[in-house]
């Protein structure tokens, strides 16, 4: 944020940036070495916004996902006006992250960047809980997410990921923006 | 990276460029002219402290925005499991502007309204009133939190304080000005005074309907930005309209007493028609309605 940014108003919405899904291969092995099972599940969840330009670039993306025929697509809304797009591919965090990586710039492509709010990784915990490594795109960033029942999260649990993950990719810092996805239709 | 979607208005940039720099150049010249005056009749401590007391004053307004505003508005800070939806917005909003979250806060009044303050997005705060979470669908409100995040996110609270000091300088001198000058035995010091007295009438005029320009530019530049945000211009647009509405019907007695704030209002607190438009806050509602449906239009474009 600039001198001029301040005087003349933001000029630019922050833009998303794609790449470092590409490491999450990498925390997926750090994450199962401490008894965490990847379920082969992730997710992307973006704003729905006005107009049908947006459902037409995630339709593309859709049949992309699907080509192969290994992977299952789902597309769910939540309350808060955002749209999930669910991929599953059991087993395959690699293909996983390609799969979430096509969404993302099929969307980024129509020039959807800023409205990207996220995309998750699903992980099933020790305890038996959901647990979500959280892309956050405007950062560049991911955190840990384990929702435990209506609005509960397992905070010493999502602390002891962080640590397991920090060399892999990079982790928020800034914990007051480990945002809650109350709501994720694969995070329940 | 591919295109995208976001377009800045050159024109809104460059008017509210030109202002700033109108602003800018007023300061200098005033700034040069006290100066010289005060230098040339020396021995004019008082004035001196008054004035340093009143940039104090404007620093401290600027420095405690945030809380003052709350405390004026009366608002309680409301915690997420006080307020679990309005949070839960407020988010998911952050998150796709990458802001950091600013307090959120909750008037107990009808009149439908909604402001940001603070002096910078770590030390800010949004606050709405329990009349616009009566009157807006969540959508609606959300496009009215976005409009209030794209304020703190532009740094308007800061904008505005540092172009309305001036105003209040020089209307400080115009008021005080020849009770300060009257007590002057020397003829150089009265004409010195005469000449900052009459400059400052100038300036203050001046520089009130620049900073009431500056304001409307920021307002359409908020517009622009929530709407971005949320990716929802109409639902932006049909607060807006909704509200206006209801503004009207509501007795002008309670206004009044938000006067004082209304500068950072989602929609000025005051009866449209009686104040002329070189002198609003806000821009006219069909020009914020005609920019977002052009900015919907676009999202909308295969």
């Amino acid at each position: 944020m600039g001198l001029f940014d301040a005087i003349l108003g933001r000029s630019k919405p922050p833009e998303a940036d794609l790449d470092i899904l590409f490491q999450v291969p990498q925390a997926v092995l750090s994450l199962e070495a401490q008894g965490f099972t990847f379920t082969g599940t992730g997710g992307v969840c973006f704003r729905d916004v006005e107009g049908n330009a947006d459902n037409l670039s995630v339709d593309e993306a859709e049949q992309l996902v699907r080509l192969d025929g290994t992977a299952t697509v789902e597309r769910s809304d939540d309350s808060f006006g955002f749209h999930w797009l669910t991929v599953t591919r059991p087993g395959d965090a690699p293909g996983l992250c390609t799969d979430l990586h096509a969404v993302n710039s099929g969307l980024a492509q129509a020039g959807f960047s800023s409205s990207l709010l996220c995309s998750t990784v699903v992980f099933t915990a020790p305890d038996g809980g959901p647990l979500g490594l959280v892309y956050l795109f405007k950062r560049g960033t991911f955190y840990p997410f384990a929702p435990r029942g209506e609005q509960r999260r397992d905070n010493a649990l999502e602390l002891q990921v962080r640590g397991a993950v920090a060399n892999d990719v990079p982790v928020e810092s800034d914990l007051s923006r480990w945002l809650a996805l109350w709501g994720a239709p694969h995070l329940a | 990276m591919a295109r995208s979607r976001f377009r800045s208005d050159r024109g809104l940039t460059l008017r509210m460029g030109g202002v700033s720099f109108g602003l800018g150049l007023l300061y200098v010249a005033f700034g040069a002219v006290l100066i010289s005056v005060f230098f040339n009749s020396g021995g004019v401590g008082g004035g001196f402290i008054a004035l340093v007391i009143v940039l104090g004053m404007a620093w401290g307004q600027w420095y405690f925005s945030d809380t003052l505003a709350l405390k004026s508005m009366r608002a309680q800070v409301v915690e997420p499991h006080q307020a679990p939806e309005l949070h839960a917005m407020i988010d998911r909003l952050c998150a796709l502007a990458d802001m950091p979250k600013p307090r959120v806060a909750v008037a107990q009044t009808d009149i439908p309204n909604a402001f940001a303050t603070g002096r910078t997005p770590n030390h800010s705060a949004v606050c709405v009133t329990t009349g616009i979470l009566q009157r807006l669908t969540a959508d609606e409100l959300e496009g009215v939190l976005a409009h209030e995040l794209a304020h703190v996110a532009n740094r308007d609270v800061t904008v505005m304080t540092v172009a309305s000091t001036l105003g209040l300088l020089a209307g400080f001198i115009t008021r005080w000005g020849m009770y300060l000058g009257a007590g002057r035995r020397d003829r150089n010091g009265a004409i010195g005074f005469l000449i900052v007295f009459l400059v400052s009438i100038v300036v203050y005029a001046i520089s009130f309907v620049l900073t009431r320009s500056l304001s409307r530019y920021r307002e359409l530049s908020a517009d622009r930005s929530g709407a971005y945000i949320t990716g929802r211009p109409s639902q932006l647009a049909s607060a807006l309209s909704k509200i206006s509405g209801d503004m009207a019907q509501i007795p002008s007695r309670d206004l009044r007493d938000t006067g004082a704030v209304s500068a950072f209002f989602f929609a000025p607190a005051l009866n449209r028609d009686s104040v002329s438009a070189m002198f609003s806050t806000h821009p006219p509602l069909e020009k914020r309605l005609a920019q977002l449906a052009q900015i919907s239009a676009e999202l909308g474009e295969q």
